[in-house]
């Protein structure tokens, strides 16, 4: 298992150097630059700075120094945010991006399996059409329109919650919930059909006809296998965390990872976008890798 | 395989079970009427999508003076230019699954009949283009390169095709198997027209419910960069640039939020639904 956890972190690699080249190129090839003020700045001031960032030089060699930091984990300085380094604003803004997407992953995971399997063992009974249509609505329901309907609801005509900002739990109310219920959705809808699909299974007749009752059945034989495809989904789920929270971070004025990828592409701040995104493609081949560990623990039939 | 072995009845099977998932008819229905009402509802009002009016701000959806469903700060109908918003999101919604299912078939049938090392490298492709972070290559390339139409549509269905070239091959080792197909090709048909005549037509089933799930997922995609101010550029719209401008009011103007995110959700609600109650009827093992 470890020769296997090594080769998959070894085959990211070219992927993660792909990834990293096609951000630099685009970068340098859209028009337009990171000191471009309203202002024109003084020739010689912005020749020192060009030299500062290196950007004089030619672009082969900026790329190879960009490639040469990165592998020593330092993303440079920040062109926007002043004597900030990419590091600090990373260090800074993941533990924010990163305990609302877990809160919301886990708020999918907890709602949604057990929706998703008292669907499963009503099949066709009205509590399985209503949970289904309740899943159904969350996944048509986008979380940038959920999001401002709930501002609606909770904040402006109702002060039950606070819009935005970040101080208190009640402050992750709205962007847990946005976030996280479409995903929850998705999962629902992966534990009815598993379920389902487990519950006809051989092992599970066997349990059942030795007289095991209906709760140890369902909890104790069914519900691993049940949980595999859930597990296999949390690798997208987690690329698709990361997406959402960009626009509910901006929504709800959370400075999180996202945002300053959002202001970092509008002010063309190369480094610290292409250091956001290095960071997310990192995080969502580790957390790829974890998953797949996980679902050979869960699965015995799978193996390395 | 199911399908050679059933032949045509597989398809009138469908059909009949299609016919009985009422939540499949009713979702035709209603967005059969949403895709009406955005072709021809704009001819419909007095009013155009874009001329400001400042005499008629901010109204609350009346009958009078034809503003069914209000106007916004500039004065403009929101009846219209929702509609508009729906003739913009439900075109890149058609155009872009286009992009993506072409893309997507072609790949995925070649890279599954030719087989062997083709495949392996054209899979390895698809596996490393997989863990890129699409969605901030699109948001660069909106940045960058302006809000245009034609880029948006390229974007997307650049970045959906991965999905279907998959799920195309799978379908497509299974069926290189199939005794019709080594028949054509004793016959002596080549490569190209086996692929078009006999594999693809054949993939048509799978591809229908994938269709019905991407043009949600498309829609759903124009939006969100329409609501980051990155997708269609005013005066034109579309119901995630409607949503974006009505969530900035909705204090004020609460409809001006809430019509255009009942038509998106209405619109991506019907999608499912139908892809869902097509892959129940082409393959109803789980009903």
């Amino acid at each position: 298992m470890l020769s296997y956890a090594l080769r998959r972190l070894l085959g990211a690699i070219p992927t993660l150097l792909i990834l990293l080249t096609l951000a630099f190129v685009m970068m340098r090839a859209a028009p337009g630059g990171p000191f471009d003020a309203d202002r024109e700045l003084p020739p010689q001031v912005r020749a020192n700075l060009e030299a500062k960032y290196h950007l004089d030089e030619p672009l082969y060699q900026q790329y190879g120094r960009y490639i040469w930091d990165v592998a020593h984990f330092d993303f440079g300085p920040s062109f926007q945010y002043r004597d900030t380094s990419v590091n600090d604003l990373i260090a800074q803004g993941f533990p924010v991006s990163l305990k609302l997407g877990a809160a919301s992953l886990a708020f999918a995971l907890i709602f949604g399996i057990p929706l998703g399997m008292l669907a499963a063992l009503r099949q066709n009974k009205p509590a399985d059409y209503g949970a289904m249509t309740v899943a159904m609505l969350g996944i048509s329901i986008p979380n940038f329109v959920l999001a401002p309907l709930m501002i609606l609801l909770f904040a402006v005509y109702n002060d039950w919650l606070p819009a935005g900002g970040l101080g208190s739990w009640q402050n992750y109310v709205m962007p847990v919930l946005a976030l996280g219920t479409a995903m929850m959705a998705y999962v629902a809808r992966l534990a009815r059909g598993s379920t389902i699909e487990v519950m006809r299974s051989n092992y599970v007749r066997t349990a059942r006809a030795k007289g095991l009752s209906a709760a140890r059945v369902v909890w104790v034989h069914a519900l691993p296998a049940a949980l595999t495809p859930i597990v296999s989904f949390l690798g997208p789920a987690a690329a698709g965390i990361i997406t959402g929270s960009v626009v509910i971070e901006t929504i709800f004025g959370i400075p999180g990872l996202g945002q300053f990828f959002v202001q970092g592409a509008l002010n063309r701040d190369y480094t610290l976008v292409m250091g956001v995104v290095l960071f997310y493609g990192i995080l969502i081949v580790l957390f790829n890798l974890a998953v797949d560990l996980l679902y050979g623990w869960l699965d015995p039939r799978v193996s390395y | 395989m199911e399908q050679a072995a059933h032949g045509r009845s597989l398809f009138s099977d469908a059909l009949r079970r299609l016919r009985s998932n009422k939540a499949a008819l009713a979702s035709i229905g209603v967005l059969g009427f949403i895709v009406v009402a955005a072709v021809v509802g704009p001819w419909l009002s007095p009013h155009n999508y874009f001329t400001q009016d400042y005499g008629a701000i901010w109204i609350a959806p009346t009958l009078a003076d034809a503003h069914w469903l209000g106007t916004d700060g500039l004065g403009r109908d929101l009846f219209v230019r929702a509609l508009e918003g729906g003739r913009i999101s439900l075109m890149i919604g058609f155009v872009a699954t286009l992009v993506s299912l072409i893309i997507g078939v072609a790949y995925g049938a070649t890279a599954g009949y030719a087989g062997g090392r083709v495949d392996g490298v054209m899979m390895r492709i698809v596996d490393i283009l997989y863990a890129m972070p699409f969605l901030f290559f699109v948001i660069l390339l909106m940045v960058f390169f302006g809000r245009n139409i034609l880029l948006i549509f390229v974007a997307i269905g650049a970045i959906n095709w991965l999905d279907m070239a998959r799920i195309v091959r799978g379908q497509t080792l299974a069926l290189k198997q199939q005794p019709f197909i080594e028949a054509a090709r004793m016959s002596g048909a080549p490569a190209v027209s086996i692929i078009a005549r006999h594999i693809v037509p054949n993939l048509l089933g799978v591809v229908a419910v994938y269709i019905t799930l991407t043009i949600p997922q498309v829609i759903l995609f124009e939006s969100f960069l329409s609501f980051l101010g990155l997708g269609v550029a005013e005066p034109a719209t579309s119901w995630g640039a409607l949503i974006k401008d009505g969530a900035d009011e909705m204090g004020r103007a609460p409809w001006l939020l809430i019509v255009p995110a009942v038509f998106l959700a209405a619109t991506l609600f019907c999608f499912n639904f139908i892809g869902d109650g097509l892959r129940d009827a082409l393959d109803p093992k789980d009903r």
